[in-house]
C-alpha cells in the first residue's frame, strides 16, 4: 500500500507571468483607494437601502432586478459587519462611521479586476494568440468606464464578470470536446458555464440576452453534434440530455435558488408588505420579529404584575394574553410603517389604569356640567379599554382629501403634522382652549366637524417619535412609542386617568396637556391594530373597519408558490416612467455622447464620472465596422466557393464573431426596444465584447490581410502608438475616474471633449 | 371508377415529371434519383415482413399519389368553389344589419366621407385603405353626407351597404386564398380544406369582415401577397417564364397594397423579404448558375418586390394628395408650408403683414414635424410639477388659445405710430391672448424632461417679472435682421437663465390634456424642437401683403405626413385606467370586442373568434413545434425514411416553416410595442395560424399509416377529416349570434340565445 506512494510529493506549477501581472494591475487599478469617497456615489443609494433591508432581514421587493446581485453587496456588507443603519437618501451624503465603505464596495471591484484576466482568457480559448489576448487586456484594463463602475456599490461589474466566465467556460467545455477530450472536467466546464448564465441573469435580467446567445451557440452545435451519424443514437441522447441539464434546467435551478436564499434571507414583514397577497404576508415571520425587544420587555413586565403587586388584575391577563402570542397573532400580518391613510389603533403607552384605545362615539360632551362650566359641546373623544370598531382612527395628510394609502405609501416621519380622523365618524381629533369635564385645568379633546362654525377647526398635529433613533425616524407599528403635539397650541395628548361620569360611560378621559416636560408614559401612544386604507367612500371604509385585521389563511406557502408571487410581482409593479437628469438614449451610447455625474465633492471641484476611455471606444467601433465587412465579404464569397481564408481560420473567426459581435449585438439592440430608464452603464456589457472583438480583428488584419512584411511593420507602429494614445487618455480621465487629484476650475474645461457632457464646474 | 383513374394517372404524372426534369436541369433530376433510392432503401431497412413492405411502401404509394392528383384535378375546382360560395353567403348575411355605427366605423366611415368631400384629415394609417372604402362608397352612391359622428347613430337612409359589401367581399376572398395557399404548399386538398374551413366559420373572421373597417382590406392584401409569394416559389424552376413574372409583380403589387392600408403590413414584407433572403442565397450558392444570372436575379427580385411596390405606395400618396385638396380637420397637424396646399386653409394664398412688429398677434407653431402650436389655457400644472402656474403646451389643433400678443419688455408702446419691427436680438414678452399671462420660465424642473426647465404662464395684466423676458434669435440671422412671417425659423432665449424655448414632443399626461410638453432646454444645439416659425401674424396698423410660401415639394410632404403618422402612432398610448388587451390574450380567444350594444335591449355584435377554431389552432402550434422539430431531427441524423415521410417532413419543414414564420411575424412584434393594443391586431396571425393548421392536422392524419394498415388508416383519415368539419359547422352554428347579432337577455340567463355557451368568464355576451 505504502510503496505506491512516490516521495518526495512534488507540485508542479505552470504560472503564466503575464497574466499574473495583467490580474495585479486590475487588481490595483480597481481597487486602489475604493473607500475614497466616503459618501454615496449614485446608485449606491439605491442599492444601499436593499443592503440595509437584508441586514435588517426585512422583506422587500425591487422591480429592477433579481435578488443575486443585491444579496452579494449584502454578503459584502456582512463581512464587514454593517448593521443596515444609515438612511440612504441622497446621493453625496456623507457615510456615518458604521458603514463599512471598503467591504461594501470591495466585491464588486473584485469582479470588475477579474473580468481583466478572464478577458484574457477567453481571447486564448478562442484561439487567438497570446499577445492579442494581451492587447485585449490592456485595453480592457484601461477602460476608464469599466474602473467606475466596479469601485462603487453597483451590479455592472458583477454582471459582466458573470458574463465572461460563462463565456469562457462554455468555450473550453466546446474546445475540449472537439478535442476528443472525456473527463470529467469537461462536464464541470459546461455545469460552471450554466451556473454563471444563471449568476448573471440572477443579477441583472439583462444578462438573459447573453444567456440566449449562448444558448443559441450550443444549440448550434449540438445540431451539429445529432448530424454526426458515426455516433449511436443513444450517445446523441446522453449529450443532448446532459446539456439541456447544464444550460437549460441547472440555470432554472440556480435562478430559485437565489429567490430561496433571498426569501429565507428576508423572513421578517418590511416596506413592501402591502403589495404582496394576505397569505404572503402571513408567511413572513410578522412585524414580531422586528419589535421582540418591546414584546419581551411588555411581556416580562407583565409577568412580573402578575407574580408581584401589580393592582389590576384585568390588565395583567389582558396583557399576557395579547403577548405570549396574541399579539403576534393580531399584529403579524400588518405593515410595518404608518402611512398617510393608514387605518390604525391607537394604544396608550401607559397601563395604568388600564390599557385603553384612543376611541370616540357619536355623543357629545354635554352643554353645561353639574358644575355649571360650558363645553364645546362637540363630540366626545375618550380612552376605551376594550376592543371596539369605534377605535378606529384615520391619518390624513392635511394637504390631501384622500383617506387612503397611495402608492407607494407615503410614511409617516418624526416631525410630521398629521390629522387624525374618527374612521366610523369621521371626526376630527381636536382640542383647543375650553377645560376639560373632569380636570379644568386641562384642554377639552373633542370630535370636529365642520358643521358649528362657531369654533374653528384646531386638528393639526405634530407626531414625535419619543424612541427614535435618528431624526427622521419613520412611525412604526407597535414599536414607536410617540407624542402627539397640538400644533396651535402644543398640548399634548394624554390621558388624565380620571373617568367621565354617566355622560361618557364612565370611559376614561383624554385631555391635551400644555405643560409637558420630560418623558411620562401618559402621553405616549402607540399604534397597535393597523392596515393601509383602501377604501375611498366612508361605507365602504365603515366596513373595512368592521372586518377583522387580519385573515386566517395558512401559513404554509410552497417556495414555488412564493417564488412566483414575488417573481410576477417584480415583473409586473409599474415603474414611473421618469426621466432621469443623466438617462440618455442607445443612440448616444455607441459614440459616448453622453456621460453621468457620479460623485461631486461637496466643497472642491474633485468630481466622478462615467466617461468611458473614448480612444478605446472609438477603436471597437472602427473594429466592429471592419469585423462586418469582413464577414460579409467572405461569406459571400464563400457561398460562389471562393476561399480566401483557410477553413481553419475561417470557424475561428466565425465563432469569434459569434461570441464578441453577438455578444455586442445581444447587449445592445435590445435596448432600443425597452421604455424603460437608460444609463450609459448599461452599455458596458456590450461594450466588454466590443473591446474583445477589437484584438480578434486586428490579428486577423495581421495575419491573413497584411501578407507583406513592411505592411505587417507599419501596423505594429500603429497599435503601439494606438495603445500609448489609450494610456494617455486613460491618465488624462483618470481625475473623474477615481476623483482624485482634485482639478482646477481652469482645468476642467480642458477634459470636456465633448460638447453634450455634462461637467460640472464650481464657481468660487 | 377509382380503379380507372388510378391507371389514368401514374401516366399523367410521369409526363410531368420528366417534363419538370428537363426544364429544370440537373438539380431536380438529382433529387428525384435520391429520393428514388431512399424510397428503395426503406423498404430494405423497415425491417418488416416482405410482404407488409409491399403493401405499404410499394403499390399503394402510387394508388395514394394518383388518388390525390385525382382530387386536384377534379376536386380542386369544386371545392374552391364551395368554399367561394359558403365564404359568401357567410360574410354578406344580414350585412345590413345592424343600421347604425358599430365600433370603428365611425373611424374609417368618416374617413371615407372625408374623400368623398376631398376635406383634408389626419390618420395614423396610411391612405389606401380609407381611399378604397371612400371609392366604394362612392361607386355605390354614398355621398359622404353621413357626419360618422359616434359608434350607435342610424344610418338611415344613407347608402352605407356598397362600404360595407365591399369589405365583406375583401373578407370574403380569404377562405378561398388560404385554400389556394394551403393546397400549392402541401399539396393535400385535406389540408387545404381544413385551412378554407377554419375561416369559413370563424366566427370573428365573419364579424370583422362584416363592417366598415380596414381588417379585411388589409388582410386580402397580406393573404394575397403570401399567395403569389407561394405560386413564385413554385415558378422557380421556370425562371424569367410569363407565370414567373406575373406572380413577382402581382407579390409586389399586394405588399404595396398591404402597406398602404396599415403599417402592420410590414409585417408580410418581413416575411417575403425572408423568404426572397433565402432564395437568393439558394441561387448564390449554386455554382452552375453563372454570377450574371445571378445578378439578374437580383435586379428582377429588387424590381418587383422594392422598386415596384415603393412606387405604387408613393402613387397611393399621390392620389391621396391631390384628392384631399381642401382644408379640414387635420391641418394643425402639418407644418405651415404643407397647410398652404390646402384650399380654405388661413395659409392658402395667406396675406398678412411681412414681417413680426410689436403689438402683432400671433400663432407660433414649432419646427420640428407634428411639434404643435405654442398653446397655453387656463389650468394650472399640478401641485408636485413645478411651479404651480398657468400651463403652457404644444397643441396640434388650431384654437384661439394658440395666440400670443408680442410685446416690449416696458410695455412702452406707442399706439398710435406704424408699430416697430422685431429684429433679431431684440428681448419681447409673448402675452397669452386669452388669460394675459406672460410667457415664464424658471429654474424648476420640466414636468417630463427632467433636465429642461419649466415653462409657464405667470403675472397678470402687463404686470411681470423679469423671468418673462426672451431674446428674438432669427436662425442664421444678423443683429438687427427683421423677422419674416412663415419663412424665418425663430428661438426664443430666456434672458433670466438662458435656456431655449423647446418643444419635445412627449405627451403630457391628463393634467395637461395630453397636449405636448414645452420646456425651456438648457442645452442651444440647434434643433428643430428648439426652432419657431410665426404662422397666422394679424397687425392691423400694417399692409398684409400676399406671401406666396415655398410650395413644398411631393417628396417633402411624403416625409413630412410620413413623420407625423409615426409619431400619431406611438403617441396611442394606452390611458389611465383604461384596460390594453394583451397580447397573449388573443391566441387563447380570452376577450373579444364589442362592436355593437351592451344591455340587453340593444343589438349585440361582439368580435370573437370561434372558441373550438381558435383552440384548435392554438393546439395546432404546438402540435407543429413538436412534429416539425422530429421531422428535423431525423433528417438530421440522416434517418432512412419512406419516400411518403420524407415528403411530409418536406411539407411540415418547407410549407409549415413558411406560414409559422409568418404567423410569429405577426404576433411577436406586439410584444414589444408601447402603443395600445386591440384584439383585432391578432387576425393577420390567426390566418397564417388557421393555414398551419391545416397542413399540421392534415399530415397528423396522414401519419395514422404508420400504425394501422392502409386502408384502414385512409379510412380512419376520411373520418376524422369529416368530424373536424362537422365539429367546426356545429360550433358555427353555437356561436353564429355573435357575428350576426343578438338581442335580449345576457348569456348568463337561460332564456338567452348563448346560454350556457359563456365558456369562459372574460368574454362579454
Amino acid at each position: 500500500m505504502l510503496e505506491s506512494i512516490k516521495l518526495p510529493i512534488t507540485v508542479k506549477a505552470d504560472v503564466n507571468l503575464v497574466l499574473v501581472a495583467l490580474t495585479l494591475m486590475g487588481l490595483v487599478t480597481r481597487l486602489c483607494g475604493i473607500n475614497f469617497p466616503k459618501a454615496v456615489v449614485f446608485d449606491e443609494v439605491y442599492y444601499g437601502q436593499f443592503v440595509s433591508l437584508y441586514m435588517k432581514q426585512l422583506f422587500f421587493i425591487d422591480e429592477s432586478g433579481p435578488p443575486l446581485g443585491h444579496m452579494i453587496l449584502a454578503l459584502g456588507a456582512y463581512l464587514g459587519g454593517f448593521d443596515g443603519n444609515f438612511v440612504w437618501d441622497r446621493i453625496g451624503a456623507e457615510y456615518t462611521s458604521n458603514v463599512p465603505v471598503w467591504s461594501l464596495r470591495v466585491i464588486p471591484a473584485l469582479a470588475g479586476a477579474l473580468c481583466v484576466p478572464l478577458g484574457y482568457q477567453v481571447m486564448v480559448e478562442l484561439r487567438y494568440s497570446h499577445l492579442t489576448a494581451v492587447g485585449a487586456t490592456l485595453l480592457l484594463l484601461l477602460e476608464n468606464a469599466l474602473i467606475v463602475q466596479s469601485r462603487f456599490m453597483l451590479l455592472e461589474s458583477l454582471l459582466i464578470f458573470f458574463l465572461l466566465t460563462a463565456v469562457l467556460f462554455y468555450l473550453r467545455f466546446h474546445n475540449a470536446y472537439s478535442s476528443g477530450e472525456r473527463s470529467l472536467t469537461l462536464w464541470v466546464w459546461l455545469v460552471m458555464s450554466g451556473v454563471s448564465c444563471a449568476c448573471a441573469l440572477g443579477v441583472k435580467y439583462t444578462g438573459v440576452f447573453t444567456y440566449m446567445l449562448l444558448l443559441g451557440l450550443a444549440v448550434f452545435h449540438t445540431w451539429q453534434l445529432i448530424g454526426n451519424q458515426a455516433l449511436s443514437n443513444a450517445l446523441v441522447m446522453v449529450q443532448v440530455m446532459v446539456r439541456s441539464f447544464a444550460l437549460l434546467i441547472l440555470p432554472v435551478l440556480c435562478y430559485f435558488g437565489f429567490f430561496y436564499v433571498h426569501l429565507s434571507l428576508l423572513c421578517r414583514s418590511g416596506p413592501h408588505d402591502p403589495m404582496m397577497s394576505s397569505a404572503f404576508q402571513a408567511s413572513l415571520e410578522v412585524t414580531w420579529c422586528m419589535a421582540y425587544s418591546v414584546q419581551m420587555f411588555f411581556c416580562m413586565y407583565s409577568f412580573l404584575c402578575f407574580f408581584s403587586v401589580c393592582p389590576a388584575s384585568y390588565s395583567v391577563s389582558n396583557l399576557c394574553a395579547e403577548f405570549q402570542g396574541g399579539l403576534s397573532r393580531i399584529t403579524q400580518w400588518q405593515p410595518l410603517e404608518v402611512a398617510y391613510g393608514s387605518q390604525v389603533t391607537l394604544r396608550s403607552v401607559s397601563s395604568k389604569p388600564v390599557p385603553c384605545w384612543l376611541h370616540s362615539h357619536r355623543v357629545n360632551y354635554p352643554i353645561r356640567y353639574e358644575d355649571g362650566r360650558g363645553s364645546s359641546h362637540q363630540q366626545q373623544i375618550t380612552c376605551y379599554p376594550f376592543k371596539d370598531v369605534n377605535n378606529w382612527w384615520v391619518i390624513k395628510d392635511p394637504g390631501r382629501q384622500e383617506l387612503v394609502v397611495s402608492s407607494p405609501p407615503q410614511t409617516v416621519k418624526h416631525g410630521d403634522i398629521i390629522q387624525l380622523v374618527h374612521g366610523m365618524t369621521s371626526r376630527f381629533l381636536n382640542t383647543h382652549d375650553v377645560a376639560a369635564p373632569v380636570s379644568p385645568h386641562l384642554q377639552e379633546v373633542s370630535g370636529y366637524i365642520d358643521f358649528n362654525v362657531s369654533m374653528p377647526s384646531q386638528n393639526l398635529w405634530k407626531v414625535e417619535i419619543l424612541n427614535r433613533e435618528s431624526e427622521r425616524a419613520v412611525w412604526k407599528t407597535i414599536y414607536s412609542e410617540v407624542q402627539l403635539v397640538h400644533v396651535n397650541t402644543s398640548a399634548v395628548l394624554k390621558l388624565s386617568g380620571a373617568s367621565l361620569p354617566e355622560w361618557g360611560f364612565r370611559q376614561l378621559e383624554v385631555v391635551g396637556d400644555k405643560l409637558s416636560k420630560g418623558y411620562q408614559q401618559r402621553w405616549a401612544w402607540n399604534v397597535e391594530e393597523h392596515r393601509y386604507g383602501r377604501s375611498h367612500e366612508q361605507k365602504e371604509r365603515e366596513q373595512e373597519l368592521h372586518s377583522p385585521t387580519h385573515i386566517d389563511i395558512s401559513r404554509n406557502l410552497t417556495f414555488i408558490d412564493k417564488f412566483l408571487e414575488v417573481q410576477l410581482k417584480m415583473l409586473t409593479m409599474k415603474i414611473e416612467e421618469t426621466e432621469h437628469k443623466y438617462s440618455s438614449s442607445p443612440l448616444e451610447w455607441v459614440t459616448m455622447d453622453t456621460n453621468i455625474v457620479y460623485w461631486l465633492h461637496p466643497s472642491s471641484n474633485a468630481q466622478i464620472h462615467l466617461i468611458g476611455n473614448i480612444v478605446t471606444w472609438t477603436f471597437a467601433n472602427l473594429g466592429l465596422a471592419l469585423f462586418s465587412l469582413l464577414f460579409i465579404w467572405y461569406l459571400l464569397r464563400r457561398r460562389r466557393n471562393i476561399h480566401d481564408i483557410p477553413e481553419e481560420t475561417w470557424h475561428q473567426f466565425v465563432q469569434a464573431g459569434a461570441v464578441c459581435a453577438g455578444g455586442w449585438v445581444v447587449n445592445y439592440l435590445p435596448f432600443f426596444m425597452m421604455e424603460k430608464t437608460l444609463f450609459l452603464y448599461h452599455y458596458l456589457p456590450a461594450l466588454t465584447f466590443k473591446i474583445l472583438l477589437l484584438s480578434v480583428v486586428i490579428e486577423h488584419l495581421h495575419v491573413h490581410i497584411f501578407r507583406s512584411s513592411l505592411q505587417r511593420r507599419s501596423l505594429e507602429g500603429v497599435l503601439l502608438a494606438g495603445l500609448a494614445l489609450v494610456y494617455v487618455c486613460y491618465h488624462t480621465l483618470s481625475p473623474f475616474t477615481y476623483g482624485y487629484p482634485e482639478l482646477s476650475s481652469e482645468d476642467i474645461p480642458f477634459l470636456r471633449w465633448r460638447e453634450s457632457w455634462d461637467i460640472l464646474i464650481r464657481q468660487h | 371508377m377509382e380503379s380507372q383513374r388510378c391507371q389514368i394517372q401514374p401516366a399523367g404524372k410521369e409526363d410531368l415529371c420528366t417534363l419538370r426534369r428537363r426544364k429544370g436541369g440537373g438539380k431536380t433530376s438529382e433529387r428525384e434519383a435520391i429520393r428514388a433510392g431512399r424510397l428503395g432503401g426503406s423498404e430494405g431497412a423497415n425491417g418488416r415482413p416482405a410482404a407488409a413492405s409491399e403493401d405499404t411502401n410499394g403499390r399503394p404509394v402510387e394508388e395514394k399519389r394518383s388518388l390525390q392528383d385525382g382530387h386536384r384535378r377534379t376536386g380542386t375546382c369544386s371545392v374552391l368553389a364551395l368554399v367561394a360560395v359558403l365564404s359568401l353567403i357567410t360574410r354578406f348575411y344580414k350585412i345590413l344589419e345592424p343600421p347604425h355605427i358599430c365600433w370603428d366605423e365611425t373611424h374609417f366611415g368618416k374617413m371615407g366621407s372625408y374623400y368623398i368631400n376631398r376635406t383634408f384629415f389626419f390618420d395614423v394609417h396610411p391612405p389606401l385603405g380609407k381611399m378604397l372604402i371612400g371609392l366604394a362608397g362612392h361607386l355605390t352612391g354614398y355621398d359622404g353626407s353621413f357626419p360618422f359622428i359616434r359608434p350607435g347613430d342610424k344610418y338611415e337612409d344613407h347608402d352605407y351597404w356598397g362600404m360595407r359589401g365591399f369589405c365583406a367581399l375583401l373578407g370574403s376572398c380569404l377562405p378561398p386564398v388560404a385554400y389556394l395557399t394551403v393546397q400549392e404548399l402541401s399539396r393535400s386538398s385535406t389540408a387545404a380544406l381544413i385551412a378554407a374551413a377554419t375561416l369559413v366559420f370563424d366566427t370573428g373572421c365573419i364579424t370583422i369582415s362584416q363592417y366598415i373597417l380596414l381588417d379585411p382590406i388589409l388582410m386580402f392584401f397580406i393573404m394575397g401577397s403570401v399567395l403569389c409569394t407561394v405560386k413564385f416559389n413554385q415558378q422557380r424552376h421556370r425562371p424569367f417564364s410569363a407565370p414567373w413574372w406575373l406572380w413577382l409583380v402581382l407579390t409586389g403589387v399586394n405588399l404595396a397594397g398591404a402597406l398602404g392600408v396599415k403599417f402592420v403590413g410590414l409585417f408580410v414584407i418581413m416575411l417575403v423579404g425572408l423568404n426572397t433572403a433565402w432564395d437568393l442565397w439558394r441561387l448564390l450558392g449554386d455554382l452552375d448558375l453563372p454570377l450574371a444570372e445571378f445578378w439578374k436575379h437580383l435586379s428582377a427580385r429588387v424590381f418587383g418586390l422594392i422598386l415596384l411596390p415603393l412606387t405604387l405606395y408613393i402613387m397611393i400618396f399621390a392620389v391621396h394628395f391631390v384628392v384631399l385638396k381642401k382644408s379640414g380637420p387635420g391641418d394643425g397637424f402639418f407644418s405651415s408650408a404643407f397647410q398652404s396646399r390646402l384650399i380654405g386653409n388661413n395659409l392658402h394664398n395667406a396675406s398678412m403683414p411681412e414681417y413680426l412688429a410689436y403689438g402683432s398677434t400671433v400663432t407660433v407653431k414649432n419646427i420640428r414635424i407634428a411639434g404643435g402650436y405654442l398653446h397655453s389655457h387656463w389650468h394650472l400644472y399640478p401641485e408636485g410639477v413645478g411651479a404651480r402656474q398657468q400651463q403652457v403646451t404644444g397643441y396640434l389643433h388650431k384654437d384661439y388659445n394658440n395666440l400670443w400678443l408680442v410685446q416690449r419688455p416696458n410695455n412702452s408702446e406707442d399706439l398710435s405710430r406704424t408699430p416697430d419691427l422685431v429684429r433679431h436680438g431684440d428681448v419681447i414678452r409673448l402675452e397669452h391672448k386669452e388669460t394675459t399671462r406672460f410667457l415664464h420660465s424658471h429654474l424648476h424642473k420640466a414636468p417630463l424632461t427632467k433636465k429642461h426647465l419649466q415653462v409657464t404662464g405667470y403675472g397678470i395684466n402687463g404686470t411681470g417679472d423679469p423671468n418673462d423676458l426672451w431674446q428674438v434669435e432669427v436662425c442664421g440671422g444678423r443683429q438687427g435682421d427683421p423677422v419674416k412671417v412663415l419663412r424665418s425659423k425663430v428661438r426664443f432665449l430666456h434672458r433670466a437663465t438662458g435656456c431655449v424655448l423647446y418643444s419635445t414632443g412627449k405627451t403630457l399626461p391628463k393634467w395637461g390634456w395630453e397636449q405636448v410638453e414645452v420646456t425651456c432646454s438648457p442645452y442651444l444645439k440647434e434643433t428643430p424642437n428648439s426652432q419657431w416659425n410665426i404662422e397666422d401674424h394679424i397687425n392691423h396698423k400694417l399692409p398684409n401683403i400676399s406671401l406666396s410660401l415655398l410650395k413644398p415639394s411631393f417628396l417633402e410632404i411624403l416625409v413630412e405626413s410620413h413623420i407625423v403618422m409615426i409619431r400619431g402612432n406611438s403617441g396611442l398610448k394606452p390611458k389611465d385606467h383604461e384596460s390594453s388587451s394583451k397580447p397573449w390574450h388573443w391566441p387563447v380567444n380570452y376577450q373579444g370586442l364589442r362592436f355593437s350594444g351592451v344591455n340587453e335591449t340593444e343589438y349585440r355584435v361582439y368580435l370573437l373568434g370561434n372558441p373550438v377554431i381558435w383552440w384548435l389552432n392554438l393546439l395546432s402550434i404546438g402540435l407543429y413545434l413538436l412534429m416539425a422539430t422530429t421531422a428535423a431531427v431525423l433528417l438530421q441524423r440522416g434517418v432512412q425514411l419512406g419516400g411518403r415521410s420524407q415528403e411530409r417532413c418536406q411539407v411540415l419543414l418547407d410549407g409549415g416553416g413558411l406560414l409559422f414564420l409568418g404567423w410569429l411575424l405577426h404576433y411577436l412584434p406586439f410584444y414589444t410595442m408601447g402603443r395600445i393594443l386591440y384584439y383585432h391586431h391578432y387576425f393577420p396571425a390567426m390566418l397564417f395560424s388557421s393555414m398551419l393548421t391545416g397542413i399540421t392536422l392534415d399530415i397528423l392524419l396522414q401519419c395514422g399509416d404508420l400504425l394501422f394498415p392502409l386502408a384502414v388508416a385512409r379510412h380512419l383519415h376520411r373520418v376524422a377529416q369529416g368530424l373536424l368539419l362537422a365539429a367546426f359547422i356545429y360550433s358555427f352554428y353555437l356561436f353564429h349570434p355573435l357575428s350576426y347579432g343578438m338581442r335580449g337577455p345576457l348569456a348568463h340567463d337561460p332564456a338567452s340565445a348563448m346560454a350556457g355557451l359563456r365558456w369562459m368568464e372574460s368574454w362579454e355576451f
